[in-house]
C-alpha cells in the first residue's frame, strides 16, 4: 500500500504549522474590523476563538460522560 | 366565475409516482427527473387560492400559495430532482415510485391551505417514507416497522388535535393558531414528532440509517422540514420552540460525537439542525422567521449533499462504520470534495450557505437582548463543526488508511453531488438573488467584516479543539442508548408481565359487558333522548375520547405483538 505523499511525517508537520498560522490570522484579523458584541461578555479580545474552544470541549467532555452510562455494544438490539 | 385552474405542485409528482410504477424500466428515468421539474414549474406557477372543495361543513383548500408556500416549494422540487438523479441506477423500483410520492405529498403538505389537507397529505408522507425504508430490504424491516408505529402514533395525536380544533371553532385554516386556539397544544405535540423534537427523535436515527444509499437522502429533505414548515405557519414565536430547538441543538451534538456510523452521524446531524430552525421559530422576530425559512432551505441542500457522499461510500465500499473506514479521499476525489463543501455548509463557513442563513437565527437573539438564547447559539454552532463539519469527512475520507480504494461512484451520482455543491457555494457567494424570495420581510447583511472573523474564529479553534481531543474521540464499535429504549426494550419486556393480567381482565369485562349490554342499550337510549349526550357538541368530545381509547389499545397492542 503506498503512503499518500499528504499523510508523511513531515507533511503533517507543516499542515499543523500551516493551521496554527491561519489561527493566529483570524485572530489577529479582529484588530483590522469593527466589533459588534451582540453580548456584550464577547467584546473580549479573541471572544469567538477561546469560545468556540472552550465549547467544543465542554461539549465532548458531556458526550464522554453521557456515553460512559449510555454505550452499549452496537449489536445491543441484535442484528 | 372564471376562476383560474391552479394545479397542485403535488399532482406532478404524485402522478409520476403512479407512472413509475407501470412504466418499463427505460423510461423510469425521464419520469425521475421530470416530474420533478414539472413540479417546481407548477411552484412557480401557482399564486393565491385555488382548488377548493366542500367536505363535510368544512372548505378544503388544495393550493394556498404564497412566498413561505413557494419557498419550501422550490426547496422541495430541487431536492426531489437532486435526489432522483443520485437515485438513477437504484434497482428498487419500490424506492424509486416512493420516494417520488413522498416528496409528491411534502409539496401536497406545503400548499395544502387547511389542517385537514394537510393531514391527508401528512399520513401519505408516513406511509411513503416507510415503504422507502422497507425497499432497502429484510434488515430495514423492523427498523421501518418502528418508524411506521411512531408516525402513526404522532399522526392519531395531530389528528386528535385537528378534529378538536375545528369541532370547537368550526374552522380548519393552516393558520397562526394563537395562545388561546383550542388544541393548540395537541397539534403541536403532533407535529414537533415529526420535526425529531424530544422526547421521541430516537425515530430518526433508527430508521433513516437502515434506508438504501439512495433512500436516505431522500428522506433527509421531507419529514422534517415538512413539520418547520407548519411550526412557521402555525406556531412562530411560541416561546417554548426556543427551548424544545435548543435541547435539539445538543442533544444532536451530543449523541452524533459519540457514533460511529457515519449515516447515523448524520441523522443526529438532521435533529441538531432542525433544532436551529426550531429556535428561531420560537424567538419570532420576522429576521428569526426568515433565518428560520431559508436555513430549512439551505440545510435541504447540503445535508442531502452530506448523505450523498457518505451514500456514495457505501455503495462503493458496502461499509458505514467510521471504525472500518478511512483514508477514501485517495480515490473518491469528487465524493471526498463534495463532502467537504456540504460539511463546510452545514458549518456555516463564510462563502458557504449554511453561513448566510444560520446567522440570522443567533443575530434576531441578539436583537431581542436574549443573551443565554445567542450563547448557547453560537456554542452550538461551535459543536456542529465539531460533530458534522469535521468530523464526517475526518474519519470517513482521512484518519488512518484503512486500505480500501474504491472509485468515484457512476455518473449520474457525481452529478447529483456536484449539482447541490454548486447550489451550496451559489448561495452562499451570491446571496443577494436567495434573499430576494425570502417569505417574510427582514433585510440581512451576512458579509460584515465582525460576522465574517468572528465566525472563521468560532470555527476553525473548534476544529484546533477536535483535533487535539482527537483521542478521546476515537471511534467505538458502540451506540448510544436513546428514548427507543423505551418501546425496544423496557415495554416488550413489561408487556410479558402486563398483558396477560390485562388481557383476562378485559375477558372478564367483555363477559360482563355483554350481560349487562341489554339493560345498558335501554338506559344509554333514554338518556340520549333527554340527557347531556344528546347535545351536538358532544360528538367531538365522543370522537376525541374514542381516538384516544384507541390509540392506547394500539399502544398496547403494539407491546403485545412484540413482546
Amino acid at each position: 500500500m503506498t503512503q499518500h505523499r499528504i499523510v508523511r511525517p513531515e507533511n503533517i508537520r507543516r499542515l499543523w504549522a500551516a493551521f496554527i498560522a491561519v489561527l493566529a490570522l483570524t485572530v489577529v484579523a479582529e484588530l483590522a474590523i469593527e466589533r459588534h458584541p451582540a453580548a456584550g461578555f464577547d467584546s473580549l479580545f479573541g471572544f469567538n476563538a477561546w469560545f468556540g474552544f472552550g465549547a467544543c470541549v465542554l461539549l465532548v467532555l458531556a458526550a464522554r460522560l453521557l456515553g460512559l452510562i449510555l454505550k452499549r455494544p452496537d449489536d445491543f438490539y441484535g442484528r | 366565475m372564471a376562476a383560474e385552474l391552479i394545479l397542485p405542485p403535488a399532482f406532478a409528482l404524485l402522478l409520476g409516482a403512479l407512472l413509475l410504477a407501470v412504466v418499463p424500466g427505460r423510461l423510469r428515468p425521464a419520469i425521475v427527473l421530470g416530474a420533478p421539474l414539472i413540479a417546481l414549474a407548477l411552484v412557480w406557477r401557482a399564486d393565491g387560492i385555488g382548488g377548493t372543495a366542500a367536505y363535510l361543513d368544512l372548505t378544503l383548500v388544495l393550493v394556498r400559495a404564497d412566498p413561505l408556500s413557494r419557498w419550501f416549494g422550490t426547496v422541495f422540487a430541487i431536492a426531489a430532482f437532486a435526489a432522483g438523479l443520485f437515485a438513477l441506477h437504484q434497482k428498487s423500483k419500490l424506492e424509486l415510485v416512493a420516494s417520488q410520492a413522498y416528496a409528491g405529498a411534502a409539496l401536497g403538505v406545503v400548499f395544502a391551505g387547511d389542517l385537514v389537507s394537510a393531514l391527508v397529505f401528512w399520513e401519505v408522507m408516513a406511509i411513503a417514507s416507510t415503504l422507502v425504508i422497507w425497499s432497502a430490504g429484510t434488515a430495514a424491516r423492523a427498523a421501518g416497522l418502528r418508524y411506521l408505529l411512531v408516525h402513526l402514533l404522532g399522526g392519531t395525536v395531530l389528528m386528535i388535535g385537528i378534529a378538536g380544533h375545528v369541532a370547537a371553532t368550526g374552522q380548519a385554516a393552516l393558520d397562526v393558531l394563537g395562545p388561546d386556539a383550542p388544541f393548540r397544544w395537541i397539534i403541536l405535540a403532533g407535529v414537533l414528532l415529526n420535526a425529531g423534537a424530544p422526547p421521541l427523535s430516537a425515530w430518526l436515527p433508527d430508521a433513516y440509517p437502515r434506508a438504501s444509499y439512495s433512500g436516505m437522502v431522500v428522506l433527509s429533505a421531507f419529514t422534517t422540514k415538512t413539520a418547520v414548515y407548519v411550526l412557521l405557519r402555525a406556531f412562530p414565536g411560541e416561546p417554548l420552540l426556543i427551548w424544545v430547538g435548543l435541547f435539539m441543538v445538543f442533544y444532536g451534538i451530543v449523541y452524533a460525537i459519540l457514533e460511529n456510523d457515519m449515516r447515523r452521524i448524520l441523522a443526529y446531524s438532521i435533529v441538531n439542525q432542525v433544532g436551529f430552525m426550531i429556535a428561531g421559530i420560537g424567538i419570532g422576530t420576522e429576521l428569526a422567521l426568515n433565518g428560520a425559512a431559508s436555513h430549512a432551505f439551505a440545510h435541504i441542500l447540503y445535508k442531502a449533499l452530506l448523505l450523498m457522499s457518505a451514500g456514495s461510500v457505501l455503495a462503493m465500499t458496502g461499509r458505514s462504520k467510521c471504525s472500518e473506514l478511512g483514508g477514501l479521499f485517495q480515490s473518491m476525489p469528487v465524493t471526498t470534495v463534495c463532502g467537504i463543501v456540504g460539511a463546510l455548509s452545514i458549518s456555516a463557513f463564510p462563502l458557504t450557505s449554511g453561513f448566510v442563513t444560520k446567522s440570522m437565527i443567533s443575530d434576531a437573539a441578539a436583537t431581542q437582548g436574549m443573551v443565554l438564547v445567542w450563547t448557547l447559539l453560537a456554542a452550538g454552532s461551535a459543536g456542529v463543526f465539531l460533530h458534522a463539519g469535521i468530523k464526517f469527512p475526518w474519519f470517513v475520507f482521512f484518519q488512518k488508511d484503512s486500505g480500501l480504494r474504491p472509485p468515484d461512484p457512476p455518473a449520474p451520482m457525481r452529478a447529483a453531488m456536484i449539482l447541490l455543491s454548486v447550489l451550496c457555494i451559489a448561495i452562499g457567494v451570491a446571496p443577494g438573488l436567495f434573499y430576494t424570495f425570502l417569505p417574510y420581510g427582514a433585510a440581512y447583511v451576512p458579509y460584515t467584516g465582525d460576522h465574517v472573523v468572528s465566525q472563521l474564529q468560532l470555527l476553525l479553534f473548534s476544529g484546533l479543539a477536535f483535533f487535539l481531543l482527537l483521542g478521546m474521540l476515537r471511534r467505538t464499535e458502540t451506540i448510544t442508548l436513546d428514548t427507543d429504549w423505551l418501546y425496544r426494550r423496557l415495554g416488550p419486556a413489561l408487556s410479558g408481565r402486563i398483558v396477560p393480567p390485562v388481557a383476562s381482565a378485559w375477558r372478564q369485562a367483555e363477559t360482563a359487558i355483554a350481560a349487562a349490554s341489554s339493560r345498558g342499550l335501554q338506559l344509554l337510549e333514554t338518556a340520549y333522548r333527554s340527557g347531556p349526550l344528546s347535545r351536538p357538541q358532544a360528538s367531538g368530545t365522543v370522537a376525541l375520547i374514542a381516538i384516544t381509547a384507541l390509540t392506547a389499545y394500539l399502544i398496547i397492542g403494539y407491546m403485545a405483538a412484540t413482546g
